[in-house]
């Protein structure tokens, strides 16, 4: 290889151990947002904390209450004796929700026509719509199981069936796991963020501290300077890559059912476009700071206009639209389906053809208005 | 032409509106120290930048050292050292690493950079601070490892610009020692009188010399009058052109029987006197001193005149004489043309 090439890139990295900053950045960075994310951006609703006014207090209503119990999206919290204190519970955020069996549950419940009221804090939606099914899916079952054993006892031989039955098949991530579906998002974020910021800095500092007045006066080439400057945070996307990939899969338990080398060819694919980012932003700023925000700034639009927290189906017609020009909903869609669904590269073509598109054309961009800039 | 080691010729560049040079032209021959000198803004730094190729000339044809530098500008910069006006060297590499980057990227091998390197630190008089991060130098060793860095390829021309603004007098004067050093390199018996306890010094000019034939060429730009008189010649810019060049000597000898130096109390009422004589064209003060700048051949009437002036008008004159004129004497005429 090119002996100008090797000093530019053994300078940048004797440059990145020695800053404190770039490694905490590197090698710190990607595995705290990975727990924060694996963790927090989880739309799992387990344990809700359920307040009971039982009034009732006959078999048939413990019964009931044993059938919430034994599923894991409640847990009976609290046991109260008034309606008033269910308000007081909600209110404060205690309880997220509440079940009130009335005095005559076991008479009606004879007569066939009993009814519980249940009451839900909806003041956070996403937990609230599945608690609200959960809640329904408990009843229901209860019910069924309920009206089975009443026909048995009449000693009719009468097999008891709802007249359609679904039979629902939860492909890819039965479990629904949210960090399944998070983690690979992750990927796509940090390489994203970290080889652009990292590669915006470090040019923009040369110029900012007026190196680069003197590497111009050099026989250095730019495009030289531009793959020195940026394959040090090439070597270092991928060992991010690598690294968030393997944590997710042997701690989140994440599959990698896809090829791997297309995995990390894909990913290298979208690393570029990181790293045009961060040259093209170098070429816009004239501090380290300057360079910092500009990258935050087609960061934020990217993460959520890209799919990664909220689905783009839900989103108004003219972000969808927007969405098209976010490399990252590419990888998105490239990388969950490597990984989850194990697809080969005939199924994802569309968007890695896309992808690449991006990826060239923004480098292409970045390379020009670089090369522009040192005249 | 060949004799030239820099020959430009109506060189051009604007930025905007702004005609940062305006038709220079520039000679340096080999083993010349040339000074280029003039306020802010004058166009030193355009001027430096288009002869090293970072620029591009509007208009105009540059060769340095034979080659062409709008066509052949890696030739050119391979003989080139360039030390830009805000340089700096990477702070969180040491005094080693750097020379060895700068060293590396201009085609050194890995055999020769080092013993070389370690030669010019010793030159410089860094040799014991090779490993030390760059960002801990002092300000005056850090101007000395960025010429170190541009010396590292020997170069046949060494361009600095303003390499001594900011700097601390003694450290402008080491630098001084170092350029001088480097340019009469040929003769080393003098070197070696002021550095006998560093024989490398010595080996060092001697290489750098047998390379290039003649000394190596040095142009500077500064903004300090001291510093254009220890130059071989020197050309004074004003709005992008060069408006006069010529050795110190000459430059001094256009003002030749025309400063008068005058001492006395109360300075202000002297001021005032001398710039009220028809025949005294500029007043200026040197510290207790004033420089009177007066017509052509009217020295000698101005001083008897002046000196009854000061009595009437009760002022104490110590001194009034003519005196041979600074180089800071001519600028300041060239200045108001």
């Amino acid at each position: 290889m090119n002996s100008r090439l090797i000093s530019i890139i053994r300078k940048e990295f004797i440059q990145i151990g020695r800053d404190m900053r770039t490694l905490v950045m590197i090698l710190v960075i990607p595995i705290m947002q990975l727990f924060l994310l694996g963790y927090s951006a989880t739309s799992d609703v387990r344990n809700i904390p359920l307040a009971v006014l039982d009034q009732s207090r006959s078999p048939e209503s413990r019964s009931l209450l044993d059938s919430y119990r034994a599923a894991d999206y409640f847990v009976i919290a609290f046991t109260v004796d008034s309606e008033a204190e269910i308000e007081t519970l909600i209110e404060g955020g205690e309880a997220r929700a509440a079940v009130i069996i009335p005095p005559d549950y076991a008479e009606r419940l004879a007569d066939g026509n009993a009814q519980v009221a249940f009451i839900l804090d909806g003041s956070d939606p996403t937990s609230a719509s599945t608690a609200l099914s959960a809640a329904q899916l408990i009843s229901q079952s209860h019910a069924t199981a309920l009206l089975t054993e009443r026909v048995a006892r009449t000693g009719m031989n009468l097999k008891v069936q709802p007249p359609v039955q679904v039979h629902t098949t939860v492909w890819y991530n039965p479990d629904m796991v949210s960090a399944y579906f998070t983690i690979p998002g992750v990927i796509g974020m940090i390489l994203y963020a970290i080889a652009a910021i990292l590669t915006a800095t470090s040019v923009v500092r040369e110029r900012e501290r007026g190196t680069i007045e003197q590497l111009i006066v050099t026989p250095i080439r730019p495009w030289e300077l531009i793959v020195g400057k940026l394959m040090p945070y090439v070597i270092l996307g991928f060992f991010n890559t690598i690294e968030v990939l393997a944590f997710g899969h042997w701690w989140f338990g994440v599959p990698i059912r896809g090829d791997l080398g297309l995995i990390l060819l894909s990913s290298g694919i979208f690393l570029v476009t990181g790293l045009g980012i961060g040259l093209f932003s170098s070429t816009i700023a004239n501090t380290q700071q300057e360079a910092m925000l500009t990258v935050w700034m087609t960061l934020l639009p990217s993460i959520f206009l890209s799919g990664f927290f909220f689905p783009l189906e839900a989103m108004p017609v003219f972000l969808q639209w927007l969405s098209y020009l976010m490399p990252l909903r590419y990888f998105l869609v490239i990388i969950r389906s490597l990984l989850l669904k194990g697809v080969g590269l005939a199924t994802i073509q569309t968007e890695f053809l896309l992808m690449s598109l991006f990826a060239v054309g923004i480098m292409t961009a970045a390379a020009l208005r670089f090369r522009k800039r040192l005249d | 032409m060949t004799d030239y080691l820099v020959n430009a010729t109506h060189l051009k560049k604007s930025f905007g509106a702004n005609q940062a040079v305006d038709d220079i032209s520039l000679q340096v021959k080999a083993g010349e120290i040339y000074g280029l000198v003039g306020s802010d803004g004058a166009g030193k730094t355009t001027t430096m930048r288009l002869l090293v190729g970072a620029l591009r000339p509007d208009a105009g044809e540059i060769t340095v050292c034979g080659y062409d530098v709008l066509k052949q500008v890696d030739n050119v910069r391979a003989q080139v050292g360039y030390l830009s006006q805000r340089f700096s060297l990477y702070e969180d590499l040491t005094v080693l690493e750097n020379i060895r980057f700068f060293a590396e990227v201009r085609g050194l091998s890995q055999k020769e950079w080092l013993p070389r390197s370690m030669e010019i630190l010793e030159f410089v008089g860094l040799g014991n601070f090779k490993d030390r991060r760059a960002g801990q130098l002092s300000g005056g060793m850090k101007q000395k490892l960025g010429l170190a860095s541009a010396l590292v390829t020997r170069p046949r021309l060494l361009l600095l610009d303003e390499p001594t603004t900011g700097v601390d007098p003694v450290t402008r004067q080491d630098f001084w020692q170092l350029v001088i050093k480097l340019v009469s390199a040929p003769a080393l018996s003098g070197v070696e009188a002021q550095a006998p306890q560093r024989p490398s010094t010595a080996d060092f000019a001697k290489s750098a010399s047998s390379s290039a034939q003649d000394g190596v060429s040095v142009i500077i730009s500064t903004p300090y009058m001291d510093e254009a008189s220890r130059c071989h010649r020197v050309g004074f810019m004003k709005l992008g052109r060069i408006i006069a060049e010529d050795t110190p000597s000459n430059l001094r000898a256009r003002l030749a029987e025309r400063v008068l130096e005058l001492r006395g109390d109360p300075i202000n009422t002297l001021r005032h006197i001398a710039h009220h004589d028809g025949d005294v064209e500029d007043v200026a003060a040197f510290g207790d001193k004033l420089h009177l700048r007066v017509k052509e051949g009217r020295a000698r009437a101005v001083i008897e005149r002046l000196t009854g002036v000061i009595a009437a008008e009760g002022a104490t004159l110590l001194e009034l004489r003519l005196v041979p004129p600074t180089l800071e004497d001519v600028f300041i005429a060239l200045s108001e043309r």
